[in-house]
Order: C-alpha cells, then structure tokens, then sequence
C-alpha cells in the first residue's frame, strides 16, 4: 500500500500530465497541422500503444493462460466482424468464464 | 435549435457512451482495488482522468512507486492521440464556444466522444458538447465506484472473467481499421513483437512496463510515419483529379 501523500502526488501528475495533452491543443491550436510526418505519426501512435499494451499483457490478465487465449481469440473474432466495443468486452469475458468453468468440472 | 434542444441532443447522444462506460470502468474499479488501492482513492483517480489506457498503466506506475518521469512520458505515449483529437476538435468548435468553455471540454475528450463529436453536420456548440459530456463522465466514475465495491463481493470467477474486459476492448478498437488499412495491421504487428520482446527477452525485460510502451509505440510509430506516411486531404484531392 502506497501512503496517502504519495497517492496524491502521482495522481496530480497523472491527470495533470492527461490535462494537459487535450487542453493545450484544443485552447491554442486555430490552425491546422500541415507537417505530414506528425499527422502520420499522431495516426499511427494510439494503434501501436494499444497493441503493445495488449499483447503480452492480456495473457496474464485471468487466472488461467488457456481461459486467456481463448479469451483474446473471441475478442479477435469479435472484432473482425466489427461488433461494438460493448459487445466485443462482454463476450470476451463470456468465453473467459465458460472456459475457466469447464477447466474446473474437468478438473 | 434553443440552447436547451442542444443540450438535450448531447444528453441523448451520450448515452450510448455511457452504458459502454460503465463496463469499462467497473472492470477498471475491480483492476486497481486488486492492486491494493482503497476504493475512494480508484473513484479520485477516474474522475481526475478519464482515459481507460493511461488509466490502466498508470496505476501500476503509481502502485510500483516506479520514478514520476515514467509516470509523466507514460500518460503523455498513451495519450498523446487526444492532442490530434483536440485539434481537429478546435476547427469544429463554433464561433460561440467561449474560451473559458475550451477547457471545460478539453477535460473530456475521449475516443468516442470524440467520434460523436466529429460525426456531427453542424458546429459544435457549449450545450450540446455539455450535454454530451455529462453522462459517460458520471457512467465513468459509478462504474468505477461499482467496480472497486463489488469486486470483493463477486466470486473468483467472475473477476477472473473481467480482468479481460479493458484488452477485449483495446483489440475491438484495433482490429476494424487494422483490417482495411495494411499499414495499420503492421504498425500493430510491430508494436506486438517489440512488446513481447520486452516482456520475455533476457535483458531487455529488464527495462520498466512503462517505458517499454513507450518505446514500442514510438518506435513503431515513427517507422511507419515514415515508410507509410497519411495522406492528407490535398493528395486525396491531388489523386482523384488524376483519375479523374
């Protein structure tokens, strides 16, 4: 456990630092961005930090590696077929919990 | 349309962002009280941010006790793309928007409110975009508040389901345009490999969680920018008189 003041020091880094990126360019920017080789860098980034923080990560996010797999592999298909986020979450989490319910009667 | 039918637009809007919300941050809410933080201090840090991604990575920073500068270049990688959003929201705000009102709307620009937002025909004025705003702010935060309360109550299982739920998410907001657009997929395919081999290569897994985002995503960001640059709206522009 993190003590309270330091709680809130990196809490006012975090929301300041998130402040920050979407308040300046909104209040300043007039103009629009011509340097092509920041709009296909902004265009590309959210796409690459999403993906890093997914893979490996997602492996480890449930109590099995295979109720895992199974999970993402729903999400994927899912998603190909372009269903809403919504809809993508719950039924990732559906074959999470069938899948880890059958390991268990398995077991 | 009167103030009051704007606002009344951007509440019905926003719904729809809101019930996506819930689900998030109740699966956000049970993330961090696993982590070991209290409840209140989960609610405090989704109603001073209100990002699901700089979020879910910052409070392992934070729970770690990893250095501020990785807190600061974390949150600033993650969410850098609400900077292009907010730009291109500047040129939609209407000429009435009030500059102090920029900053109230600044504080949420979010992915989806951001696609509602663009998606509209007319300008966007103050009361639509509080109209918009009020409801997947407050769904963001219960959420989270329902999330960290019951996660002691729900059973193993369900929490285990859960823990899934923010990923399923980022894959659903991945995969569509990754799937019409080749350069996207392989920006991703790149992010994926540089970030497994930070996760499982001798040395470097060495470098903070943090700090490895960062660098799979600038890394294959500026690749990319570089070999597969967007076109604009002049080359769109500049092609179809060619074809034409």
């Amino acid at each position: 456990m993190i003590d309270t003041g330091t709680f809130f020091l990196y809490l006012a880094v975090m929301a300041g630092v998130t402040y920050l990126i979407r308040m300046l360019p909104l209040v300043l920017c007039k103009e629009k961005i011509k340097n092509k080789f920041v709009i296909s860098f902004l265009y590309y980034v959210p796409y690459a930090v999403l993906s890093a923080m997914t893979i490996p990560a997602i492996f480890y996010s449930t109590s099995y590696l295979v109720s895992a797999i199974l999970g993402l592999c729903a999400a994927v298909v899912l998603s190909l077929f372009e269903k809403k986020l919504l809809t993508v979450a719950i039924g990732a989490c559906c074959t999470v919990f069938v899948v880890e319910y059958i390991m268990q009667w398995i077991a | 349309m009167t103030n009051k039918q704007l606002f009344t637009k951007g509440l019905r809007d926003g719904l729809p962002i809101c019930m996506g919300y819930l689900s998030v941050s109740f699966a956000f809410g049970i993330f961090t009280v696993g982590l070991g933080l209290s409840v209140w201090q989960a609610i405090l840090i989704s109603m001073t941010n209100v990002t699901s991604a700089g979020q879910l990575a910052g409070v392992p920073i934070m729970v770690g006790g990893l250095p501020l500068v990785e807190m600061v270049l974390t949150q600033f990688v993650i969410n850098l793309r609400y900077s292009l959003m907010s730009v291109s929201m500047s040129q939609k705000l209407s000429k009435r928007v009030r500059f102090l009102h920029r900053f109230v709307i600044a504080f949420m620009v979010t992915d989806e409110i951001f696609a509602v937002s663009i998606s509209q025909k007319e300008d966007l004025e103050t009361p639509y975009m509080m109209g918009l705003i009020v409801t997947p702010f407050l769904g963001w935060v219960g959420g989270t508040a329902l999330g960290a309360v019951a996660g002691d109550v729900l059973p193993a299982s369900v929490v285990s389901a859960l823990g899934l739920a923010l990923y399923a998410m980022f894959v659903a907001i991945v995969i569509p345009p990754a799937k019409k657009n080749k350069a996207v997929a392989g920006c991703c395919l790149l992010a994926v490999a540089l970030s497994c081999m930070f996760y499982y290569v001798p040395l470097f897994k060495d470098l903070s969680k943090g700090i490895a985002i960062i660098v799979c995503a600038v890394v294959s960001g500026v690749i990319f920018a570089i070999a597969c640059p967007v076109k604009d709206e002049q080359d769109k522009k500049a092609e179809g008189k060619v074809q034409a």
